[in-house]
């Protein structure tokens, strides 16, 4: 080792650029590996619903200028969901006000006590199911029953002549945040903007992820409320057998369109909707991995650079130390170890740059810590890129004979 | 002189080519990466209407109860029905209007079976001179017609090419819904960017098509787009108008003179106080007032990814200027017997330096050329996303420009320390061991 350090010691400079441009590529190689698995932990949430077998429809009424009552409109949701019943492939339809994932979503505060504007409990997630939504969408249920047939109520969020249902299902975060500790089922929860008319919990989701994910509504607290139909955002969700997903979104517009020709209507299939949400993520996950690519190509290119250098200025040394009774093996070696040491001097400075390159952006973005059992991770691609790297040269260097060192004397 | 540099220049980068590839490749790949970024993060960041943007001011107050109030809690981040009308009647800006975003289904002539839903939105008249909008024909209403609910609307370029053939489309009848609307202005298209003056539509929204005034299009119900945040009573019958609770709207301020701002910030705590007196309010006056900018910038329109991304792509510029002083520092290292035979034959240490520098900007020039090449490739890719600002982002003048000058300058910034370097060689020494 020494030979090597008081070799090293005439070159001074370029050791330690060498050593800074691995530290700050240690320093953004491992903060970028770090986000990448924290963006792909975050991409592989899942929604507690049926993702492969689920198709949804958004229709937007067009205002022709004809008076239409209520009543045309119940009638047109009811000849809707006969016609997207009919459809081949199609197991089940219900009206829903949201989607995991879905990105639109409205929140809403509950109360413990009846009237009691104090014990609120803010920022539910409200999911508004038609007759058989549950079952629609697939949500298991860990606790409990589904909705019975009498428990779905004529209410929309902002209707005042309308009293909200009496029952609803929460999810377990929902339940833990709620009462910890206690078992939710037949729990009371006080609804609407006062806080004064009561429901019980009937039913537990054990997981249903939010419409979106945010800090005030957090990942999935959320409560499925039992309606008759759905008026305010409201969307048809069809469960379908995964291979006619793409016939049947294809089918709707049509079927629907026979029904009431006055409106926009889109079909989605819900996994499309679930990357479309990501698409920002995997976006993000792909510059990464390019600029890793980049970064760490460019340090090999540079480190292959500096030792061709290296080993050119020095072949007469080397083939002295041949001649003296080094074998290919030892120059090898020795080549292999300087690079190592080098790495090892970037590499630790790289490390307290990475993990201070972390608080900083915590400080700055929704990032979050780092663990210090992560720090090898970048340490070890960088052993190995140098390892690599060096290899080409210091083969070339164990190729020089021993008599080059009588040439040029 | 620089003749000769350059010929001295060009010879040294021929003859070791894979050395001088591998350091221009590395610093088009770092300026590639960040002008990619850097453009993006440009038109992000624009100002949505400038020349005015100083001038225009987004006031907040707080109509809240008191009992969720949280110390130092931001107002509400828009409007209330009864707070806009107050404001607008006591009218203590140069220019004001309140508004909402909207939906209105647009029957053309040609009849139903083309009808389309299309963006609105519900303003008061000052909305075009405020935001200096450029009129193709016919002009704004007038203040008088919104209060008469007259039932007018503006309409863009656009929309008028598309339902009449024609711009010059004042006096026809624009058909909505049940209601007929008669067009009194046509504006030329605008697209401020970030889509500043409601943001609910997504930072980097398309501007609406039509333009109704606040008053006719709430009294006709007009469905409104946008979010909303209710405490209170939410009306049965939904005449938002009547929904003390909700806050809805965005109200903006012309303000010309910094002594006009301190005055309408007093008044805005003027009027919280007067309402609290009036019991409409509970909190202290709790006010803001900001202008564009600043409202962009509380509102974190650009995404904390972007930031990110720019911030990442920089670091990778920063590798590859080490890299290359790395690399300049071996290929001027290695020279030092050519340079210290030019040094012994009597060219001086300045000059020396400026040769080594003219071919440190050779690189850097080249390096410009291909980052270029690579930021209109990153500029493509970015605008294959699906993102509502993915479209925008195009290389401008200024950013090619930017380009050239941050390549050279970075290269040469990294051959400093080589250069300093190679001319501190001692050539009596160098030329004996040769």
């Amino acid at each position: 080792m020494l030979p090597i350090i008081s070799a090293l010691k005439h070159h001074k400079t370029t050791v330690v650029l060498v050593a800074l441009e691995i530290a700050l590529t240690c320093a953004i190689v491992t903060n970028a590996l770090f986000l990448i698995r924290d963006r792909l932990a975050f991409m592989h949430m899942t929604t507690g619903v049926a993702d492969n077998e689920l198709v949804w429809v958004d229709t937007r009424s067009l205002d022709l200028g004809q008076e239409d009552g209520k009543d045309s409109r119940v009638g047109i949701v009811a000849a809707d969901l006969a016609a997207l019943r009919g459809l081949p492939g199609v197991e089940s339809v219900a009206m829903a006000n949201a989607l995991p994932l879905g990105s639109s979503y409205s929140s809403t505060a509950v109360y413990r006590r009846s009237g009691d504007k104090s014990s609120a409990f803010d920022n539910v997630v409200e999911y508004l199911g038609s007759p058989g939504m549950v079952r629609t969408l697939g949500i298991a249920l860990s606790e409990g029953r589904d909705f019975q047939p009498r428990e779905y109520a004529d209410y929309r969020m902002f209707g005042h002549d309308q009293s909200p249902p009496t029952a609803l299902i929460v999810t377990r975060s929902f339940a833990q945040q709620m009462w910890p500790g206690e078992d939710p089922l037949g729990k009371p929860v006080y609804l609407d903007e006062h806080g004064d008319h009561v429901a019980h919990v009937v039913g537990v989701a054990g997981h249903l992820l939010n419409p979106a994910i945010n800090k005030y509504q957090g990942i999935d607290r959320g409560m499925i409320l039992p309606v008759r139909q759905v008026t305010d955002n409201s969307m048809y969700v069809l469960r379908v057998r995964p291979d006619a997903r793409a016939n049947v979104a294809r089918a709707i517009p049509g079927a629907l369109q026979r029904v009431d020709p006055a409106r926009t209507i889109e079909a989605h299939v819900y996994t499309d909707t679930i990357a479309k949400y990501f698409q920002g993520d995997r976006a993000m996950v792909w510059l990464l991995l390019v600029v890793i690519a980049c970064l760490l190509a460019l340090t090999a290119l540079g480190v292959v650079g500096l030792s061709s250098f290296w080993v050119q200025q020095r072949t007469r040394t080397i083939g002295i130390r041949r001649a003296i009774g080094a074998t290919r093996h030892d120059i090898l070696r020795y080549f292999l170890a300087e690079n190592f040491l080098i790495v090892s001097l970037g590499v630790v400075v790289g490390s307290v740059g990475a993990v201070g390159l972390n608080l900083w952006l915590m400080n700055h973005y929704e990032l979050h810590r780092m663990p210090l059992p992560w720090l090898p991770v970048g340490a070890l691609v960088l052993w190995l890129l140098g390892q690599l790297a060096v290899l080409g040269p210091a083969l070339r260097a164990a190729a020089v004979p021993p008599v080059v060192a009588t040439r040029s004397l | 002189m620089f003749g000769y540099y350059l010929d001295l220049a060009l010879r040294s980068l021929k003859r070791n080519k894979v050395l001088t590839a591998l350091m221009v490749l590395a610093i088009g790949l770092g300026i590639g990466a960040s002008m990619t970024m850097l453009t993006v993060l440009h038109v992000m960041t624009a100002d949505p209407i400038p020349g005015r943007s100083a001038r225009l001011f987004y006031p907040q107050i707080d109509p809240q109860p008191l009992k969720d109030y949280k110390e130092g809690e931001e107002p509400p981040d828009q409007w209330t029905w009864a707070d806009a009308m107050n404001l607008l009647q006591d009218g203590k800006g140069v220019r004001q209007a309140a508004m909402s975003g909207g939906q209105v289904t647009v029957i053309p002539p040609g009849g139903v079976a083309h009808a389309f839903n299309a963006h609105a939105r519900y303003t008061t008249a000052d909305f075009f001179a405020m935001f200096d909008l450029a009129f193709a024909d016919g002009d704004a209403w007038n203040s008088g017609d919104g209060d008469k609910r007259a039932r007018v609307a503006v309409i863009t370029r656009k929309l008028a090419d598309k339902l009449y053939g024609t711009p010059h489309a004042t006096g026809q009848t624009l058909r909505l819904g049940k209601y007929d609307f008669r067009v009194v202005g046509v504006i030329e298209d605008w697209h401020p960017v970030p889509h500043f003056y409601d943001l609910n539509m997504g930072g980097y929204a398309d501007p609406e098509q039509v333009y109704l005034p606040l008053e006719t299009a709430t009294d006709l119900k007009l469905p409104t787009v946008g979010s909303m945040s209710c405490w209170g009573d939410f009306p049965q019958d939904g005449d938002m108008t009547k929904a003390s609770g909700c806050t809805w709207m965005q109200y903006w301020v012309e303000l010309d003179t910094p002594a006009q701002v301190a005055a309408y910030r007093q008044y805005l705590v003027h009027y919280s106080e007067d309402q609290k007196q009036l019991g409409r309010f509970e909190r202290a006056p709790n006010t803001r007032l900001r202008d564009v900018m600043q409202w962009l910038d509380y509102n974190h329109v650009v995404p904390g990814s972007v930031q990110l991304q720019t911030l990442l792509a920089l670091g990778f510029l920063l590798v590859c200027l080490v890299n290359t002083v790395a690399l300049l520092l071996v290929k001027f290292l290695r020279r030092g017997g050519e340079l210290s035979v030019r040094r012994a034959m009597g060219a001086s240490r300045r000059s020396v330096f400026a040769q080594l520098l003219v071919e440190s900007a050779l690189v850097g020039l080249a390096g410009g050329a291909i980052g270029l090449l690579l930021s209109l490739f990153g500029l493509w890719v970015v605008r294959q996303q699906p993102t509502q600002y993915a479209a925008l982002a195009h290389l401008d003048a200024a950013m090619l420009g930017a380009t050239f000058v941050l390549a050279v300058c970075a290269t040469l910034l990294a051959a400093m320390f080589p250069a300093w370097r190679a001319c501190r060689l001692v050539p009596a020494r160098l030329l004996k061991t040769q």
